[in-house]
């Protein structure tokens, strides 16, 4: 007996993959409705296996803030690094940092991953085989552990109370 | 096309054209490769964004209705920027790029098993 749930594994993923093929497709005919629906349920299903836990988003709004404020942080991360970069004076003084993870599923880790790279001066450069650490590189550092704190508080945190409370 | 429309769009185009401009120049000649892979993250991402605004508001004008397919270029951008950039870096390190002198940190203390000497351990399971 085939349920519902077997059918739809990630409904969340589903509905944004339909949303993202009917951008694409620029039009709500029918006919693209119903060919990004089929996509929408048999991409998830080809590659569910490969999806090694599934995660819950327990607080949505902080989910949000989250977003909101990652999204602010890009944009000064631009002109913080167009600063940099054009200033012939500055004396830039990069820095390897060993970042202690507090996040144990790989997924969150992966979005703190890539928001860290989105974000001032810093891009991730290597994950620590057993998942414990993650090396980081930044552009000019002062303080290092001014800017571990820095990330734990703004990115960190928030992430483990959405996902993994 | 009305004057204000048109001058904040020029505004969104000029905006993403230098930001593009110094990412490139960062890559062009900042001191390692480690720090040449800041500019391209980073500013590319801003500038590309400021672009594509003044695309939307261009077609909203001339056509009369707002088209957010734009947005999605943003977001494979935001989805596919940091993932290049870290297997850059993290390809930088195994083939142990020189960096220049004054970076603090170690970063080379990559672990036998991350460098192919050692067995790598099971995710969940390690060694055992």
């Amino acid at each position: 007996m085939i349920t519902p749930r077997r059918w739809l594994p990630t409904p969340v993923l589903s509905l944004l993959l339909l949303f993202v093929w009917l951008l694409m497709a620029r039009s709500y005919a029918p006919g693209q409705i119903l060919l990004g629906g089929v996509l929408a349920i048999v991409i998830p299903l080809v590659t569910f296996r490969f999806w090694d836990t599934k995660l819950r988003i327990k607080k949505p709004w902080v989910l949000v803030r989250f977003i909101l404020r990652v999204l602010k942080d890009i944009v000064v991360a631009n002109f913080e690094v167009a600063r940099l970069v054009a200033n012939p004076w500055k004396r830039l003084k990069p820095h390897f940092i060993e970042y202690p993870l507090m996040l144990e599923e790989r997924f969150t880790i992966t979005l703190l991953a890539s928001t860290i790279s989105l974000t001032p001066g810093t891009v991730s450069a290597n994950l620590r085989l057993d998942g414990k650490s993650l090396l980081i590189h930044a552009l000019d550092v002062e303080d290092e552990q001014a800017l571990i704190e820095e990330i734990r508080e703004r990115y960190e945190r928030p992430l483990k109370e959405i996902y993994e409370c | 096309m009305p004057f204000l429309v048109e001058a904040l769009i020029s505004l969104m185009l000029l905006t993403g054209g230098v930001f593009v401009f110094i990412g490139s120049l960062g890559m062009a000649h900042l001191r390692d490769f480690f720090m040449r892979l800041h500019g391209p993250t980073k500013a590319s991402t801003l500038g590309i964004g400021c672009m594509l605004i003044a695309s939307m508001g261009y077609f909203w004008s001339m056509d009369g209705h707002i088209d957010i397919q734009e947005l999605l270029i943003t977001l494979f951008l935001f989805i596919t920027a940091p993932v290049s950039a870290h297997l850059l870096a993290k390809s930088g390190l195994h083939l142990r790029v020189r960096h220049v002198q004054k970076t603090g940190g170690v970063p080379f203390e990559l672990r036998d098993e991350e460098v192919g000497k050692k067995p790598v351990p099971h995710p969940d399971k390690g060694h055992g």
